[in-house]
């Protein structure tokens, strides 16, 4: 009997949200275009930089240390300038993003007074790149340096082998594939959830619900069934273009990470439940989940902005960002490779903000009954 | 008599749905004209096509001599429109929306402040001028609405559905209003659901099913169809309907 | 030109009045430039380090003390065996192990070259680069150090070198926040006016009146200038607080001329409202309105060179990035405010946000309809 109306109540959510196909087409698409965004275009691999050469020396050596520069693949060298007005004019523009001095005499001084100075010009407005570049074009050098020096014996040498572990190809997928599921199970969850419920509250047919014979915990229930469906459906897509489309493969258990991705979906349910018993127009429930929910994920989950970065009263925040947690378990599953034991803690934690939230808008719900 | 509004086999068409079918009809100066017809029979529709709101399929209509294809914004200047969805401003004071209005329109300043205040206490607005509109009693809106809409003093003013949802008695204040804007030689093209208030009109048309199935005046229609009342006139007529909602 | 007065006044008013927006339009921008770039700190500092030192010499614990002193580290602590410091990376206490073999010292004096081990966390990429191109450098450094301490000079003094001076213009402390407010402050103002703009007109379709003014005699023209002209000052001014608060807060002075930079950002918001305009032309409700504004204000936002360069974007990528005017905003006010650009420099960006001004502008008037 339970059972029956209760499949009658999932039934007409699901007519609901499969009949609004502008908004249908949203929840889709936004995972699968965000993929592509994060996965192709954004990374913070810096190659193909522009660079300007000051060439004062034109002799032999200059010439070959610039073929060098030039042939490598994190520079184009956009052409040699005259004076160093030009090149403030360059850096000014933004055509280039670094300028490299060779002063006059450049053989010669390396010939007889066995070392030669080299300027480097960067645009600082962005430090990192500028910091990334920097290193790039030093170490060029320091390879040409290596090439002129072959026959003589360098004495006492430390030689530093690195591995980078995980990502040995330094792409942004490993840390935006993870963040990606965090956004998109946050939006379809929080804000469908929120707006559905207060629409119905809005148009008055929640009444129509709460005085039927069905208790109040059902109805939400129904709710959320389709969402957590259309959210178990964006999960699978999301790992299939991540494996078959950026090559990142799961590393871990697929059913562990289904389980925490279901365990994570429940909990933002439930934060779309609290905001919709809160809100009293979907304009508000909208801007609540927005503002509220949207903002600090991006934020504070660590995807976009290292946390440790932040100052402490933000650092503090992000503990109660569900996201945080959830982020720190796909990425141990996904790309560490790493079972259970290393994330229990976190799922324990989105169990608890689950159950926490959950039973406070029930209370609420309940007072608004009487 | 001077025609204001004159239409021939004025037709909109969506799809394969007709919702007004040649409608060919004539309006005079200074004429209370009732546009009456049940829901969905195609009276709105008809009266966007005039108002300028919505292109006809086909046919043609000419407002106050202005062609409704070619001449829109003439026509435009020279009717008023209040819709069945009240079209004021509510976040803004009464006066605010009468200076909105009066502007858009192009009057001058100092003739929307003399015509606003004659219009505010016509209404009995005086302790309300500084309100917001959204704060107002829903009849009060209406007569506002319908004061505001004559304000630049148009050739015709269409009304649709003004009365949904008033009282008795601030109906009969607003037919007042109606009558009063009539003397003034404004035409008025109204659409109703209220039998006694298509009583008041000077001439009448039915829709059914997008045709204008009848049109004359009240009485002549009385005897027409041998009813006591135009409520038996609209049942007789309406009753064959295939379309409602 | 009257009419426009009247337009102008009532969306004033109607802006004033609104008790929800107000505050939204004013305060949310000024605290998201306070948060936001205290947040999006991508400056690589503080980089967790486990060492695994095997050889416990006089020579690993200068390297050692070298490599802390740098502050670019911070020593989570010594493990016994590599397992150990991986757990450790594992559960993300750190990002960096260096590992020195047994017998450093002993093999780098007697055999001239000796091997040290580094394992870099690279699920961050530019941590990861960064991190290990510091610990390089520093090795680098310190075994400088040693082969002077060591050698004969007048061996040393017959391998050529190159000496490297590196200057950084614009930004010489590196100063990450320099970077990042003037894109932020792109950021909001876009996203104001561009969400507000859209919803308007919506709003206005919602409730009804729009109607009203589509059997008024009013231009298409003139009813979308009276729109866009109150969203363009409230653009202005949350610009101008936000340029105060950068200066308050982050000690921010634009290096070039403050009045070009008004200058280009008076077209780039007639572009950005023209868009806010052609959306809300399409939608219906306000609920559309608002998803789809959404959705492409996240793309240009995203893809306008924001959070990461575009430079190192393929060629794909570069179109849609070109596409966006966002992207011209975030550059200008990067190269006005840091760089003190003059007009000359900033000659294409503007022409560029011009057309794009026109296009959506000439669209949106076109998309308009007062009749259907």
């Amino acid at each position: 009997m339970i059972n029956n109306q209760f499949l009658v109540f999932v039934k007409k959510e699901f007519a609901h949200v499969l009949r609004d196909r502008k908004t249908l087409l949203v929840l889709f698409g936004l995972p699968v275009m965000q993929i592509l965004i994060f996965g192709f275009a954004l990374t913070n691999e810096v190659k193909n930089a522009s660079i300007v050469v000051l060439d004062q020396a034109k002799d032999h050596q200059s010439q070959r240390l610039i073929g060098r520069i030039g042939a490598s693949r994190y520079f184009d060298i956009e052409g040699a300038v005259d004076d160093e007005e030009a090149i403030e004019q360059n850096l000014r523009s933004g055509k280039v993003k670094m300028a490299l001095v060779i002063p006059s005499g450049f053989s010669y001084d390396l010939a007889h007074r066995n070392k030669a100075g080299l300027r480097i010009i960067a645009d600082a407005s962005d430090p990192n790149t500028a910091n990334t570049l920097s290193n790039y074009l030093s170490s060029i050098i320091m390879d040409e340096q290596a090439e002129l020096n072959a026959n003589v014996p360098v004495p006492y040498t430390i030689i530093p082998e690195m591995r980078m572990l995980y990502n040995p190809q330094l792409k942004g997928v490993h840390n935006f594939v993870p963040g990606v599921m965090a956004l998109v199970l946050m939006l379809v969850c929080v804000m469908m959830t929120a707006i559905s419920i207060v629409r119905e509250k809005e148009t008055g047919t929640m009444e129509i619900l709460l005085v039927s014979p069905f208790k109040p915990l059902l109805v939400i229930l129904s709710k959320a069934v389709p969402y957590l469906l259309l959210s178990l459906v964006n999960v699978g897509t999301i790992l299939l273009l991540s494996v078959f489309v950026l090559d990142l493969p799961v590393n871990g258990s697929i059913l562990l990470l289904l389980a925490e991705s279901t365990m994570f979906i429940i909990t933002c349910l439930s934060i779309g439940l609290f905001i919709s018993v809160k809100a009293q127009s979907q304009q508000t429930a909208m801007l609540i989940s927005l503002m509220g929910m949207m903002l600090p994920t991006i934020l504070f989950s660590g995807f976009m902005f290292p946390i440790e970065n932040m100052p402490k009263p933000l650092q503090a925040i992000t503990n109660i960002v569900p996201s945080r947690w959830y982020y720190i378990i796909v990425k141990s599953i996904m790309i560490k490779g790493l079972g259970f034991q290393a994330i229990w803690k976190e799922t324990a934690i989105l169990a608890g903000m689950a159950v926490f939230l959950t039973l406070v808008s029930l209370k609420n719900f309940k007072i608004r009954l009487e | 008599m001077e025609t204001v509004i004159k239409t021939h086999e004025l037709t909109k068409r969506y799809g394969d749905f007709i919702a007004a079918n040649a409608i060919s009809l004539e309006v005079y100066k200074g004429e209370i004209f009732g546009f009456l017809g049940a829901n969905g029979a195609g009276k709105t529709t008809a009266m966007r096509m005039l108002c300028g709101l919505s292109t006809p399929s086909s046919g043609s209509a000419e407002i106050a001599g202005y062609d409704i294809y070619r001449q829109t914004e003439q026509v435009k200047k020279n009717i008023g429109y209040m819709s069945q969805k009240f079209s004021l401003y509510e976040d803004l004071t009464v006066m605010e929306n009468i200076r909105f209005f009066g502007g858009i329109y192009g009057l001058g300043s100092k003739d929307i402040r003399l015509k606003g205040q004659a219009l505010i206490k016509q209404l009995g607005l005086e302790s309300e001028e500084k309100k917001l509109v959204g704060s107002l009693p829903l009849g009060w809106k209406q007569k506002l609405a319908f004061s505001v809409a004559i304000l630049h003093s148009p050739k015709i003013v269409f009304l649709d559905e003004p009365t949904g949802g008033v009282d008795p008695l601030t109906r009969r204040q607003f037919w007042d209003l109606i009558y009063e804007a009539a003397d003034r030689g404004i035409t008025i093209f109204v659409t109703t659901h209220y039998m006694d208030e298509a009583e008041y009109c000077g001439r009448l048309s039915i829709m059914v099913d997008g045709n204008v199935k009848a049109l004359d005046t009240p009485s002549a229609l009385k005897e027409q169809y041998h009813a006591t009342s135009m409520d038996d006139v609209f049942y007789e007529l309406a009753r064959g309907a295939k379309r409602s909602e | 030109m009257r009419t426009i007065k009247y337009l102008l006044q009532k969306e004033f008013r109607q802006i004033f009045r609104n008790k929800a927006i107000l505050p939204l339009i004013l305060v949310v921008p000024i605290v998201q430039l306070i948060i936001l770039p205290l947040a999006a700190n991508y400056e690589v500092k503080n980089i967790n380090l486990s060492i695994v030192d095997h050889d416990h010499s006089a020579y690993s614990r200068q390297l050692i003390s070298k490599i802390t002193a740098s502050g670019y580290f911070r020593l989570i602590g010594y493990n016994h065996s590599y397992d150990a410091a991986f757990r450790a990376v594992e559960s993300d206490k750190s990002d960096l192990v260096l590992e020195i073999p047994n017998g450093f010292e002993r093999n780098l004096i007697r055999e001239q070259h000796e091997k040290v081990f580094i394992a870099v966390n690279a699920i961050n990429g530019v941590k990861a680069n960064l991190g290990g191109a510091y610990l390089n450098s520093i090795i680098r450094d310190y075994n400088m150090d040693v082969r002077t301490r060591l050698t004969i000079p007048s061996k040393t003094a017959s391998v050529p070198v190159f000496e490297i001076s590196a200057t950084n213009r614009f930004n010489p402390l590196m100063n990450y926040h320099l970077f990042m407010v003037p894109g932020i402050l792109a950021f909001l103002v876009t996203m104001i006016g561009g969400y507000l703009c859209a919803l308007n007109i919506v709003k206005e379709k919602e409730v009804g009146t729009i109607e009203q003014i589509n059997v008024t005699p009013i231009r298409k023209y003139h009813f979308i200038f009276g729109k866009l002209l109150p969203f363009w000052v409230i653009g202005m001014v949350v610009f101008s607080l936000g340029l105060l608060v950068s200066w308050l807060v982050y000690g921010i002075v634009p290096k070039g001329s403050i009045v070009l930079l008004y200058g280009f950002l008076a077209v780039y918001l007639l572009a950005v409202l023209g868009f806010g305009l052609l959306v809300s032309t399409f939608c219906e409700t306000q609920q559309q309105a608002m998803f789809i504004a959404f959705f492409f204000v996240m793309i240009f936002i995203l893809m306008g060179g924001l959070f990461t360069s575009i430079d190192s974007m393929p060629q794909w990528a570069k179109v849609i990035a070109a596409l966006n005017p966002v992207t011209y905003m975030i550059e200008v006010m990067r190269m006005i405010v840091l760089k003190g650009s003059r007009f000359a420099d900033i000659i294409p960006h503007l022409l560029k946000v011009l057309v794009f001004a026109l296009v959506l502008n000439s669209w949106a008037i076109l998309n308009y309809r007062k009749t259907n």
